[in-house]
């Protein structure tokens, strides 16, 4: 059925492609470049041209503005674009908008781009600085070293051990899992095999976090294209749903020094929303594509999703469940830890794959529903559960 | 800079005071500098000398260099504290000890990577 009910975005879109380049570091294409490279892949993807986009959301803040769409895409009649600033959860708030704007009746064919080429420029941990909503680290914080983002989160996760217990193994398990899922996908950057004993022996960054515990930097690009549910059926490939779409921020989204609550983040407060929209449980969710810029915030996103309770996290994420073949298989494309970081639109876009039914040796199999999430900044989140169409 | 919502911060900083905002209206205690009360929505504030006890929130120990800046530092902790007011402060922790939740700490400021005056936390027991 679709369409069949009153509740808001449920089933109002559809991703009718997805697109991305080979990721990788170092990569001599530019931001802009690996945009459009994509783009241009998920437009073909669709089965649609390029003239057929109506709206555009640039990702991320490398790439190019939307009226660089208008000129490179030969869009005529571009009657829908936005700007979501919430940096790894600005992909999810992007299918959000696109949603809300076909649903509408704004438009009919919204890209949604990114691109980066981060080795090129400043590394993206210290670019931060230059963001608006970043002014109070920068005045405040970073001149006595607090600087890039693992340090920020650091404080977040070394609360929740003191809190609940969790340990450095704990993480290790996320770390390792999605190094196994990396080695079955010939788009990761990161394919060789990874132990706890390796996560344990790698250097530490800023404690609690060791090497293994952050994230990429990478090269590349990645975009979907968003329609009507009705219109999927008619294009190329086989339509996934949105079923419900959230996003939440955290108390005090600009410092995470003044938050009452270190170990709950923006999702939190997305999460109920975005499950009541969709119509299911957790225990429907088959595949989950959770935003990993740090092993802790998946963690701490299970919980703030309501998979476990909060403080549970640890014993959670370390009995093999996350795995294929497990009962919430995660990060199946390997993640920003393994894969590449593409600000969470990989994340969309292999949960798309997934649904699909085309996520080819790491397929879970029979997967019908499945959840992404992004964060950002200092703990921006936002879910969207999607389903196999009909 | 005596336009900035936080000069009266880094005046107090230099005198190795913590001066935070303490609203007209309704008189809640904020920091980092805002232009308006959260609670009532009042731009009118006043500076508010608040007390440099506090205890352990939590921490990170940074090994990695991740600027210049902090090249001979490393490695460093930052801590974040529970002021006795109810704010909290981020300081670079002077002590090489343990730390620990609710370890109780003094607040003092330091030139930091930039020569301007740092919070820098000092443990007043352990």
């Amino acid at each position: 059925m679709i369409g069949s009910t009153n509740v808001p975005l449920h089933r109002s879109a559809a991703i009718a492609g997805i697109g991305e380049t080979r990721y990788e570091r170092a990569s001599s294409k530019s931001a802009a470049h690996l945009q459009f490279e994509a783009s241009l892949a998920a437009i073909a993807d669709a089965g649609l041209k390029p003239s057929d986009i109506d709206g555009v959301i640039p990702i991320g803040i490398t790439g190019s503005p939307a009226e660089d769409y208008i000129t490179n895409l030969g869009i005529t009649d571009l009657r829908f674009s936005a700007l979501i600033p919430h940096g790894g959860a600005s992909g999810i708030g992007a299918l959000q908008a696109a949603a809300a704007a076909i649903s509408a009746g704004v438009c009919t064919a919204v890209l949604v781009p990114s691109g980066r080429n981060v080795s090129s420029g400043d590394r993206a941990g210290v670019r931060i600085h230059q963001m608006p909503q970043f002014h109070f680290v920068s005045e405040y914080e970073r001149p006595i070293g607090n600087i890039a983002p693992a340090q920020l989160y650091a404080p977040m996760a070394r609360r929740h051990m003191n809190t609940y217990g969790t340990t450095s193994e704990q993480l290790a398990h996320i770390a390792v899992t999605t190094r196994q899922h990396a080695m079955l996908n010939e788009n990761a950057i990161m394919r060789k095999p990874m132990t706890v004993a390796d996560h344990k022996s790698s250097r530490m960054i800023t404690d609690p976090f060791r090497l293994f515990d952050c994230s990429l930097e990478s090269d590349g690009g990645a975009a979907f294209v968003v329609t009507s549910t009705q219109r999927a059926r008619d294009l190329a490939q086989p339509p996934v749903d949105l079923l419900g779409i959230a996003m939440g921020h955290p108390d005090s989204p600009s410092s995470i020094t003044q938050r009452p609550d270190l170990t709950r983040v923006g999702v939190a407060k997305a999460a109920d929303i975005a499950f009541g929209q969709a119509g299911v449980t957790r225990d429907d969710i088959q595949v989950a594509e959770i935003y990993d810029c740090f092993t802790w915030v998946v963690l701490c996103q299970l919980e703030d999703l309501g998979f476990c309770k909060k403080g549970e996290g640890g014993p959670y994420v370390s009995d093999g469940r996350l795995g294929l073949g497990g009962s919430m298989p995660v990060n199946t494309h390997g993640g920003l830890l393994s894969q590449a970081h593409m600000l969470g639109m990989n994340h969309i876009v292999e949960l798309v794959r997934q649904l699909r039914g085309h996520g080819e040796r790491r397929q879970v199999e029979g997967a019908q529903v499945g959840l992404a999430t992004g964060y950002g900044d200092q703990g921006d989140g936002g879910v969207a559960i999607m389903a196999a169409g009909q | 800079m005596s336009e900035k919502i936080s000069a009266a911060y880094w005046a107090g900083a230099e005198q190795g005071k913590l001066v935070i905002q303490r609203c007209d209206r309704c008189g809640t205690l904020r920091h980092y500098p805002r232009i308006i009360c959260s609670a009532c929505q009042s731009f009118d504030w006043s500076p508010y000398e608040a007390s440099l006890s506090g205890t352990v929130h939590s921490w990170t120990v940074s090994h990695h260099v991740f600027d210049p800046s902090v090249t001979s530092d490393v490695p460093y902790t930052l801590v974040t504290v529970d002021m006795t007011d109810g704010v909290r402060v981020l300081g670079r922790l002077s002590n090489d000890v343990e730390l620990r939740p609710q370890l109780r700490v003094q607040l003092t400021f330091t030139p930091d990577t930039q020569g301007r005056p740092g919070p820098t936390f000092v443990v007043a027991d352990s």
